[in-house]
């Protein structure tokens, strides 16, 4: 009796399982369509290249450009601004890595990571704390106490090359990827 | 729901129902006769109202998406047009968005009161936990349909609250590019939180039928937080409450109708009126008033993770309120300690609402509100997690009345009346 009891709860308990698995599977298998829909299209996928001119841009002066829905920052550096930059001793950054996408990702923080040509800092205009636009500092109009940006929302300050010095932001503002097309162009994307 | 069910069906049409969807019964049960404590008071009102703010957004909302276009090109002026062209479009969408202020105004309300008068303690513990989930899903709801008019806090306050999710380790980019269908807000985000707006308050009212189900269970909690005894101790809910509930709900529609006739968008803000720019951040990004005080702990925060696990704490630690308060007495009338405490909570959130609304890095009589923020952000949570447990086994409660009935009516109570 027992023997036979158990025999029948074995092959029972097969066809449990394996009806349950094959149940989950099918769960799965409806689920992800019903999750994935809402990552980007297509079309939003689809790669946002832009060439920007850098001609008309003076020294010290920032252009805001569009760029797959966000701000893209392009910023003419002053010497002073740059060199204030390189004067930064990476290791005191709260965030160390230079966060450029043309660089592995486990590249330090320096002034030369941050950039291809030093004058010209190219940057995705996000704060990394929740995703505002910080407002640029220029020496008419200081915003924030590093030169760079401020961001207005939560208070996080950057450098002069887009660094993370103070406030709630964990990392340095993105560099996107890009290359110069000429000496006054450049694509981005 | 509680007790035998006293509904005799009288016709044959009553018998014929009743046999087959004892749909009448309930009703009969549930809002008739249902017993009553006989010394609720104004702030138990606030239930029924709250019912009918869920009817006048679900009402106003469905009328408002016959003319609202969720496209991030169209938003912004059907939204216009509805104000200016569609007949009596600027009194529905009024109504609408006022209602929705008034909607947190009454949860408010009802919530101090739950707290006050310790109703989320045994045997209330789920009423109140249904409870943190409908307020939950309200604020899902709010949320949502404010990104819906497109405007510069539409825009910023959902760039803001989406990017709460980027702060989760690892994963936490693909959730908000998920949450977001694109690199950043915009059309496809705009969309799907149309779709969510119109599905969230459907699911809020059937927590709420869990929440009056749950409630018809012990029956409802009384200021004095004693037990029912004896049926001295109730009235039936109709029409004892019904017109109780029915005159202070007028009371609440002229207050919300003096809003929407003579200050509609006391509650807005200015920005709103601009179209989304997802190039310029306003220079001061402010939640709605609601949401201040969790936005202020956010901003006290100098850690992007740490700050966002400080503002969904502060949510969850509600749910586990019923076990955090170990006093064996439900009502603040009769604890004198944690009656002060809780008066010092209540104006706590109210600082918090402010320092939320302020900008970054303002001061108060010298002191940034940062540190004010804080401070009472340290308040909130050692309210909940080191005062309740830590009073309720410490405090000396004043004395209770022996009965409802007694302390209502008198000694005479004591014999019954009829």
């Amino acid at each position: 009796m027992a023997a036979t009891k158990s025999d029948a709860g074995t092959r029972r308990d097969f066809l449990y399982v394996a009806s349950g698995a094959v149940g989950a599977v099918g769960v799965a298998a409806v689920a992800w369509p019903l999750i994935d829909q809402m990552n980007p299209s297509a079309a939003a996928l689809a790669a946002g290249v832009t060439e920007v001119d850098l001609a008309t841009i003076q020294p010290g002066q920032q252009v805001i450009v569009k760029w797959r829905g966000h701000p893209l920052f392009v910023r003419r550096r002053t010497p002073a601004e740059i060199a204030a930059s390189k004067a930064v001793d990476v290791a005191s950054l709260p965030d160390a890595l230079a966060n450029n996408d043309n660089l592995p990702s486990s590249a330090p923080a320096t002034d030369a990571n941050r950039v291809i040509k030093p004058e010209w800092l190219i940057l995705i205009g996000v704060c990394t704390h929740l995703g505002c636009t910080p407002t640029v500092s220029t020496p008419q109009m200081p915003e924030g106490d590093y030169g760079g940006w401020l961001c207005h929302c939560h208070g996080s300050m950057y450098d002069t090359a887009g660094r993370i010095r103070k406030g709630p932001a964990p990392r340095n503002l993105e560099v996107p990827i890009y290359s110069f097309l000429s000496d006054t162009r450049i694509k981005v994307g | 729901m509680s007790g035998p069910s006293t509904y005799t069906p009288k016709s044959g049409i009553e018998k014929w129902i009743d046999a087959r969807l004892p749909l009448p019964r309930l009703m009969h049960d549930t809002m008739q006769t249902f017993p009553t404590p006989r010394n609720l008071n104004i702030w138990y009102t606030f239930g029924g109202i709250l019912t009918f703010c869920l009817a006048v957004q679900i009402v106003t909302g469905v009328v408002l998406a016959m003319h609202y276009v969720a496209n991030a090109g169209l938003a912004f002026d059907s939204v216009e047009a509805i104000m200016r062209d569609v007949n009596y479009g600027w009194l529905i969408r009024y109504v609408h968005a006022n209602g929705a202020s008034m909607f947190f105004i009454a949860v408010y309300i009802h919530m101090f009161r739950g707290l006050y008068y310790g109703s989320y303690k045994a045997p209330r513990e789920l009423i109140w936990i249904i409870g943190v989930l409908i307020y939950l899903l309200m604020m899902a709801a709010a949320f949502f349909g404010y990104v819906l008019v497109w405007g510069q806090m539409s825009f910023w306050g959902a760039t803001v609250i989406t990017n709460l999710f980027s702060a989760i380790p690892v994963v936490g980019t693909h959730i908000a590019t998920w949450l977001w269908g694109d690199f950043a807000v915009g059309d496809a985000t705009l969309n799907r939180f149309f779709s969510l707006h119109y599905l969230v308050p459907f699911i809020i009212a059937a927590v709420v039928g869990l929440h009056i189900w749950a409630l018809h269970v012990p029956g409802n909690n009384n200021p004095l937080g004693i037990d029912v005894k004896t049926p001295q101790d109730t009235v039936p809910f109709h029409p004892y409450y019904t017109v109780k509930d029915a005159f202070y709900l007028v009371l609440f529609v002229i207050v919300f109708a003096v809003f929407v006739f003579y200050a509609p968008n006391f509650f807005g803000n200015p920005d709103n009126y601009q179209q989304a720019n997802p190039l310029v951040t306003p220079p001061d990004i402010v939640p709605e008033w609601y949401l201040l005080p969790f936005y202020a702990m956010l901003r006290s925060i100098p850690n992007k993770l740490a700050g966002v696990i400080v503002m969904g704490g502060a949510i969850v630690t509600l749910v586990f309120i019923p076990w955090l308060d170990t006093s064996r007495v439900r009502s603040c009338r009769f604890r004198p300690t944690m009656k002060w405490l809780f008066w010092f909570f209540a104006i706590s959130c109210v600082i918090l609402g402010y320092c939320g609304s302020q900008p970054v890095d303002k001061a108060f009589a010298g002191i940034p509100l940062v540190w004010i923020a804080r401070l009472t952000t340290l308040y909130y949570f050692g309210f909940f997690w080191v005062l309740m447990p830590i009073i309720g086994l410490i405090e000396t409660p004043k004395k209770l009345p022996a009965s409802i009935a007694q302390s209502v009516l008198g000694d005479s109570a004591a014999t019954p009346a009829e």
